[in-house]
């Protein structure tokens, strides 16, 4: 099971969070703009391996944090 | 393949060759459907089909075999009929036993909300071509007595949508039927052989690095499951896919047999029987993406605790087994298929939980637009650039997960 460690509430199951999305990235080759944009939209790194994202402490202290994960495991790094 | 599929189907393994017309990445159901549809459907032989492990080991191997029609939009209620209506000839086509079998599909609805998207749902699978009705509790509960219509008390069933033409196949032997023919008709399918990198020239992907060398082919099909984002990264594509867990169990025989599929909009699990008696189910995928296939005690407890307000009996037995397929999940729970935007380079993916019940017309669909350049209309809506003309294909509401 993947456990979470929260900064107010310490160290908690997942079943508490809801997921909040990989951080946005848009590679640098892309340049024009509104490639860009669709990549901002609509596209994912869907990392294999280290991926920093965001949670949601629903079950707790309700506040969001961000943290790393290595996708591999699904264990949190950082 | 293991050995022992080998012992009962009749295979013809063929020496690698160092280039093919087309080379189809990822021995699942769509990559061999896809290989045997190019083979029958157009005479295009010289084919190679890549696969990392054996064939079968991916998501073809591990989803629970429900084939069904009933979607929520009128582009993906066309296309799962015809795949239904393909999987319903296939085992004649083949001469293969995928030990096929119409059981029908009940969709609880527990609230009003539910009550009016069941309702919506029946009207457009008619409005298409698919058969699904409505039915009473009273009736759904002739169609399966297992069920509890008060829920557990806290899941009243207050209607289902009913899909006759549902059913399940032994997913194995629909990946070995595929096999087998487009191997006797020439198509070479080369197993253990992970792709490490894409060809390329110019602008044009021309071929696929594999670890004992590079193979050449006029068109790569890029028909993994899993780990389609790191193979499109080969061509710079940019996928809009979530490498999502989805887990199922299995538990022990219920010798009194269970008629139907159960499935439920609002609970988001699913039931059924297999062959053997065993009790198939599963639930959502995991919240947060990952490539771990390690199975949890989080859905063990959950979807146990769903499956048994509808299905009280399901107290009574014992998990067998539980497993663990990694799915790529689109973000309208819709198919990305065809090109990508680099010459020479299409893919067939976004198949989430929703898979297997598309291989026949997926397969089907891509073969033609392989041989003929052309998009056929079955498929034209599912397209890579329709997120860039905002024309998304939203049906998360037909994919049984969230």
């Amino acid at each position: 099971m993947l456990w979470i460690t929260c900064p107010t509430c310490g160290q908690r199951p997942v079943t508490e969070f809801r997921f909040g999305g990989e951080l946005p990235h848009v590679p640098d080759h892309l340049t024009d703009e509104a490639d860009r944009n669709l990549d901002w939209v609509w596209m994912y790194d869907n990392v294999d391996g280290l991926t920093t994202e965001r949670w949601f402490h629903a079950a707790g202290c309700r506040r969001w944090l961000t943290l790393r994960r290595d996708t591999r495991t699904d264990r949190v790094v950082a | 393949m293991n050995e022992f599929v080998e012992t009962i189907l009749d295979l013809t393994w063929h020496e690698p060759k160092r280039s093919y017309d087309v080379v189809i990445v990822g021995g699942g159901g769509h990559g061999l459907a896809t290989a045997y549809y190019l083979a029958t459907r157009h005479g295009i032989t010289n084919v190679a089909v890549v696969e990392a492990n054996y064939i079968g080991s991916g998501n073809s191997g591990r989803n629970t075999t429900i084939i069904r029609a009933n979607y929520g939009i009128a582009e993906s209620v066309r296309f799962y009929q015809h795949s239904l209506e393909l999987y319903a000839t296939l085992e004649e086509e083949t001469e293969c036993w995928i030990m096929h079998s119409t059981k029908g599909l009940l969709w609880l609805a527990h609230t009003e909300w539910g009550m009016r998207a069941e309702r919506a749902r029946t009207l457009l699978n008619q409005a298409c071509g698919a058969e699904t009705v409505m039915v009473t509790p009273k009736e759904a509960q002739e169609l399966c007595p297992q069920l509890d219509l008060s829920g557990g008390g806290r899941y009243p069933v207050l209607g289902a949508s009913y899909h006759p033409g549902a059913a399940t196949a032994r997913h194995d032997r629909v990946v070995w039927a595929y096999a087998r023919g487009a191997m006797r008709r020439g198509v070479h399918i080369l197993q253990h052989r992970p792709v490490i990198g894409l060809l390329r020239e110019g602008d044009r992907v021309t071929g696929v690095q594999t670890d004992a060398g590079p193979i050449s082919a006029g068109v790569v099909l890029g028909a993994v499951g899993g780990r389609v984002t790191q193979l499109a990264d080969m061509a710079d594509v940019r996928l809009p896919i979530r490498t999502h867990p989805l887990q199922a169990l299995v538990t022990n025989a219920y010798a009194q047999g269970f008629g139907p599929i159960v499935s439920d909009s609002e609970l988001l699990c699913y039931v059924s029987q297999t062959p053997r008696g065993q009790m198939l189910m599963g639930a959502e995928f995991d919240s947060q993406p990952s490539y771990s296939m390690a199975s949890s005690f989080e859905f063990l407890q959950g979807v146990a605790a769903k499956v048994t307000h509808i299905l009280p009996f399901l107290r009574d037995l014992r998990v067998l087994r539980q497993w663990t397929g990694i799915c790529d999940i689109s973000p309208d729970y819709s198919p990305i298929m065809g090109a990508t935007g680099v010459d020479g380079f299409l893919v067939t993916t976004g198949w989430g939980t929703w898979g297997f019940k598309a291989i026949p017309a997926g397969g089907e669909a891509m073969a033609e637009l392989i041989a003929t350049g052309q998009t056929p209309s079955l498929i034209a809506s599912f397209g890579l650039d329709r997120f860039a003309a905002d024309h998304a294909m939203a049906d998360q509401g037909s994919a049984g997960t969230r």
